[in-house]
């Protein structure tokens, strides 16, 4: 058990951060009106204005419902949102005559955020979400396989990936990522150990036993169809890959992703050498100039991009409008049109980072619960923008998934900012410090049970236990001492999560390993039930640290 | 489970990375062919709304940009109408450019590499860039003088400036009005392409340099300078009787009796003496003359030419008919125009060109043409002997027509009657001491009896007309 982290609030940081990004956004929205009509339009202050409206509500949610959420992602997310609503109003300037769909994707964002705020009022505590996971694998695949049903379903661009309910259509897939990662979640926090059993060893690897094999191919079944009759890859590839890296997460087994990998080439491959929509696609993919008006679209994104070359044409300056469907599918395109590779690759890296801060949460979560859903929801988010922008930038084939927070549509938006407002609660419940109960923490360095000592990690790069430190605060002191009486919420009464992140402050603890587990052997909380184990239930490895 | 985590956070990583450099990969491999490819609209579009240079023949633009008030902000026009057509081409928006107009493209819209410059003084102050002039070779009033001269005739007219292969006039009839093409109003242009392109007199093709004819008689001094090469002299005497193409039925009937010197028999342009000649002398020895002339080549990069040519497999009979400018035997009027100016030059074929210099929009010289030799024909006293000849042609033979008072002109013509059906070509080609130019005259429909003085009734004139408006 490594030392005892206790996150800062960092809400000021967030506030900063934001006003930076809603800053860029506005000049970003400002500049387009310029470069374009040479003057701002009537009333430009209204949508600046709620936009900014926007960012400082969610904010102060934030700083309410969560105040230990991870600081960077909603000001990055925000960014990507004020970009592509700049990038929406450009593309409106751009038609003739001018259409109003930037208004109207800045009253999805608003409704967006109102269901940020709404998961982060309702959801106190994600593990709520852990009780049926075979419900919510059920519910998952029915919104994933929507589009497959007649009358709702539809086929646009080639891929049946829509539903349409009245004027409004609807990527399910979004939906359906939230679901299905909650669903793995809480199914592989209870089979993990049974999954993790080796059957046979092939070439130095543990296969797992056949028997296990059943929901693995449940899925992979699942994503030939959906490459196969919802034809996207980009699809097939989301869930499939959500589902085999949660099982390694869970398992650690390398074995799994290496079959999982075997099963989707071989899949995709067997999809090619059937089905000419797949092969169209490919071919569409590695040489597009071969047919002209069947790949007019990528032709014209490309087009787009090597005119923009490396810094852009300047926002509003470019002809992003030439690229069909410039709004959705291709937004990216225009991006790279109009900031350049080095704009496009600026927003890649802001991608980048929120898997990468989301990822981290898992790290430092404690029970296993958190991690998988917390590593699940960054790494679908990551692969998302891995499949969008690769197939844009011809990395990948195309698919027709949405670029999140960016390109046109409320429902993106919204099932975007639900899984955001997901993640922050993880990373707030993560994140805070759980003041302990009853004893002060002193007395817990000298507990017995800290005598039989974890072996500590020769390469543990953090400092040594501090047994006669007192809790250093941050830069909110009232939050990063833990009081006996458990001010903060009612579950508190779990050891303080430990976690490799900012290790500013320490509290004395038993040194170990940097395995943030949860071996203090305290009395845990009625919530968190797994927490009070104290063998470290995270950690299955033979030869467990705790007697 | 932190292994793991690490692991995809790891392969997360390498998703970006790859996004990150398959993005500058693209950039860095593809930009080049996607700028270049011909159907990106974002670039032909940015080309037609750029403040283009002019094109200038002396102090007048003869193809301008002025500002327009539709979407492209500006619009190409050409004030001279047909009369430079052949030389500007057209800019359009449907149907590309061509001639001057696109050979001069990037200059013009002011992207090409040597305005780099300019175009960082542009951004740095703010400045509209604006693209660099072409000045030509044209003098105007030669011009207006050929094309009047040739008036409604189908053909063209080239005058070179014998010193340097400066054009100096170039008209070819029909010609076109690229402003027609050049409109806004696509529906407009695009039916003025269809009647352009569906018209059998070929108006958008330059009769000058894009198409090969038969020379006739013109040919003869290139035949002319072959025997001299060959140790004839002017005063060699030839056998002109009639002359029956060694296994064949063709036989030419003397007009010019049974013996001549060679300089007479250039000035009738007597064609049993020179296919009995050219048979004499080989067909190798026609061909490397007249590739010593520039046949072979295409002379002019500036607009679009082609190459003029003398048939690589060719037996006897061909040979005699390829004498007298038949057969297979095929030149541009800017060839023939060469031919004339390199007996002018002592011999020495220059390189041809239209541009003389492109300057930038704060009038910088980018770049300026140097007059250069292209070939040596003959030796500067055959050459000498050559303009003998070709002088007798004027003051007392078939080309009495392009006598100008006080100034030595040489010529010869030329009427190409190779089959029956078709009205002849009449050619005259010519060159002139003061001022010191060549011009050929091509007339496509000379609309008379196939007879050999077409090109001295015809076409001799127009010469004339041009000479003297150079004087």
């Amino acid at each position: 058990m490594g030392e005892v982290v206790v996150f800062r609030k960092r809400r000021g940081v967030e506030l900063v951060m934001l006003i930076m990004a809603m800053g860029l956004a506005t000049g970003a929205y400002l500049l387009v009106n310029l470069n374009i009509g040479g003057e701002l339009p009537d009333g430009w202050y209204w949508g600046v204005g709620i936009y900014a409206l926007i960012g400082i509500a969610a904010h102060a949610v934030i700083r309410w419902r969560i105040p230990y959420a991870d600081p960077l992602l909603f000001p990055l997310v925000y960014l990507l949102n004020g970009i592509g609503l700049a990038m929406i109003q450009r593309l409106d300037l751009g038609t003739n005559p001018v259409m109003h769909s930037a208004e109207l994707q800045l009253t999805w964002t608003a409704i967006a955020v109102a269901v940020f705020a709404a998961v982060l009022f309702l959801l106190k505590d994600h593990h709520v979400l852990q009780r049926f996971p075979y419900l919510t694998f059920l519910a998952g695949m029915l919104i994933l396989m929507m589009p497959l049903l007649p009358v709702i379903g539809f086929e646009n661009h080639g891929a049946r990936i829509w539903i349409k309910i009245g004027p409004y259509s609807f990527q399910p897939a979004e939906l359906a990522k939230i679901v299905l990662t909650i669903a793995f979640a809480s199914y592989l926090v209870e089979k993990r150990e049974v999954l993790a059993l080796a059957g046979a060893r092939v070439l130095g690897i543990d296969l797992p036993r056949p028997r296990d094999l059943g929901p693995i191919s449940i899925m992979w079944l699942a994503s030939l169809a959906v490459l196969i009759y919802q034809k996207d890859l980009g699809t097939s590839l989301l869930f499939f890959g959500l589902f085999v890296m949660m099982l390694y997460v869970a398992t650690e087994r390398p074995s799994w992703p290496i079959l999982g990998t075997l099963l989707f080439s071989g899949g995709a491959f067997l999809g090619w050498l059937t089905y000419s929509h797949v092969q169209t696609r490919v071919s569409a993919w590695l040489d597009p100039f071969a047919h002209w008006d069947q790949n007019y679209q990528i032709i014209q994104g490309q087009f787009g991009m090597a005119w923009g070359g490396l810094f852009g044409t300047g926002w509003g300056l470019g002809r992003p409008n030439l690229t069909p469907l410039a709004k959705n599918d291709f937004i990216a395109a225009a991006l790279g049109e109009e900031l350049g590779v080095a704009g496009l690759m600026a927003i890649m890296v802001i991608y980048g980072v929120i898997v990468m801060r989301g990822l981290r949460t898992a790290l430092t979560a404690t029970e296993p619960f958190s991690k998988l859903l917390a590593a699940g929801l960054s790494f679908v988010f990551g692969l998302q923008v891995f499949a969008i922008l690769g197939g844009v930038t011809r990395l990948l084939p195309l698919t027709g998934l949405t670029t999140p927070f960016i390109s046109q549509g409320g429902s993106s938006l919204i099932a975007n900012y639900a899984m955001l407002g997901l993640l922050m609660v993880v990373t707030h419940r993560v994140r805070r410090p759980a003041p302990t109960a009853e004893e002060p923490l002193q007395s817990l360095a000298h507990d017995t049970t800290q005598v039989i000592a974890v072996p500590s990690r020769p390469a543990d790069p953090r400092p040594g236990p501090d047994f006669d430190r007192t809790p250093i605060s941050a830069d909110e002191p009232t939050a990063a001492v833990p009081t006996p009486s458990g001010a903060n919420e009612p579950t508190a009464a779990i050891p303080t999560p430990p976690g490799p992140d900012e290790p500013t402050t320490a509290i004395p603890a038993p040194s170990g390993p940097d395995e943030p587990t949860s071996a203090i052997p305290t009395p845990s909380g009625p919530d968190e039930p797994t927490a009070a184990i104290p063998t470290g239930i995270d950690d299955p490895r033979p030869g467990g640290r705790l007697p | 489970m932190n292994g793991p985590i690490r692991r995809v956070a790891f392969v997360s990583m390498l998703m970006t990375l790859a996004l990150l450099v398959n993005l500058c990969v693209g950039y860095l491999m593809r930009s080049d062919s996607l700028n270049a490819h011909p159907q990106n609209r974002r670039v032909t579009d940015a080309a037609f709304a750029q403040d283009r240079g002019a094109i200038m023949v002396g102090n007048t633009a003869i193809a301008e940009t002025v500002p327009s008030k539709d979407q492209f902000k500006f619009q190409r026009r050409y004030p001279q109408n047909e009369l430079y057509a052949p030389i500007t081409g057209y800019f359009t928006y449907l149907f590309g450019a061509s001639e001057l107009e696109q050979t001069y493209g990037s200059q013009l819209s002011g992207s090409d590499s040597s305005q780099f410059v300019n175009r960082l003084i542009d951004l740095a102050t703010g400045a509209k860039p604006k693209g660099a002039s072409v000045q030509t070779t044209l003098v105007a009033k030669a011009q207006r003088a050929a094309a009047q001269a040739l008036g409604d005739k189908k053909g063209a007219v080239v005058a070179l400036n014998a010193k340097t292969g400066a054009v100096l006039a170039m008209v070819s009839s029909p010609s076109f009005d690229p402003n027609d093409l050049a409109t806004h109003d696509l529906a407009d242009s695009q039916k003025a392409w269809n009647a352009l392109t569906k018209d059998s007199a070929k108006p958008m093709s330059n009769r000058a340099t894009r198409e090969i004819f038969p020379p006739g008689s013109t040919f003869k001094v290139v035949v002319a300078a072959a025997a001299l090469e060959a140790g004839y002299e002017p005063d060699s005497v030839l056998d002109t009787s009639s002359y029956r193409l060694p296994g064949t039925n063709v036989t030419f009937n003397t007009t010019c009796g049974n013996s001549q010197t060679l300089r007479r028999a250039l000035a009738t342009s007597c064609n049993s003496a020179f296919a009995r000649l050219g048979v004499k002398l080989g067909a190798d020895a026609l061909r490397e003359q007249a590739e010593k002339f520039g046949f072979g080549t295409r002379p002019l990069s500036d607009i679009a030419s082609v190459a003029s040519r003398f048939p690589d497999e060719i037996d006897e009979p061909q040979t005699g008919l390829a004498s007298i400018g038949g057969f297979e035997v095929a030149a541009t009027p800017l060839q023939m125009a060469m031919v004339a100016a390199a007996v002018r030059n002592d011999g020495v074929v220059m390189q041809p060109y239209l541009v003389e210099s492109v300057r930038s929009a704060d009038l910088q010289v980018l770049s300026q043409t140097r007059p250069s030799q292209l070939r040596l024909a003959t030796s500067s006293s055959n050459a000498a002997k050559l303009r003998q000849m070709m002088v007798e042609v004027v003051t007392g033979g078939t080309g009495w027509r392009a006598q100008v008072p006080g100034v030595t002109v040489g010529g010869k013509t030329g009427t190409a009657n190779s089959d029956n059906v078709r009205t002849p070509y009449a050619w005259f080609i010519a060159w002139a001491d003061d001022p010191d130019v060549a011009v050929c005259v091509f007339v496509q429909d000379a609309e008379m009896e196939a007879t050999d003085v077409a090109g001295g009734r015809v076409a001799a004139p127009i010469a004339k007309a041009v000479i003297e408006a150079l004087r």
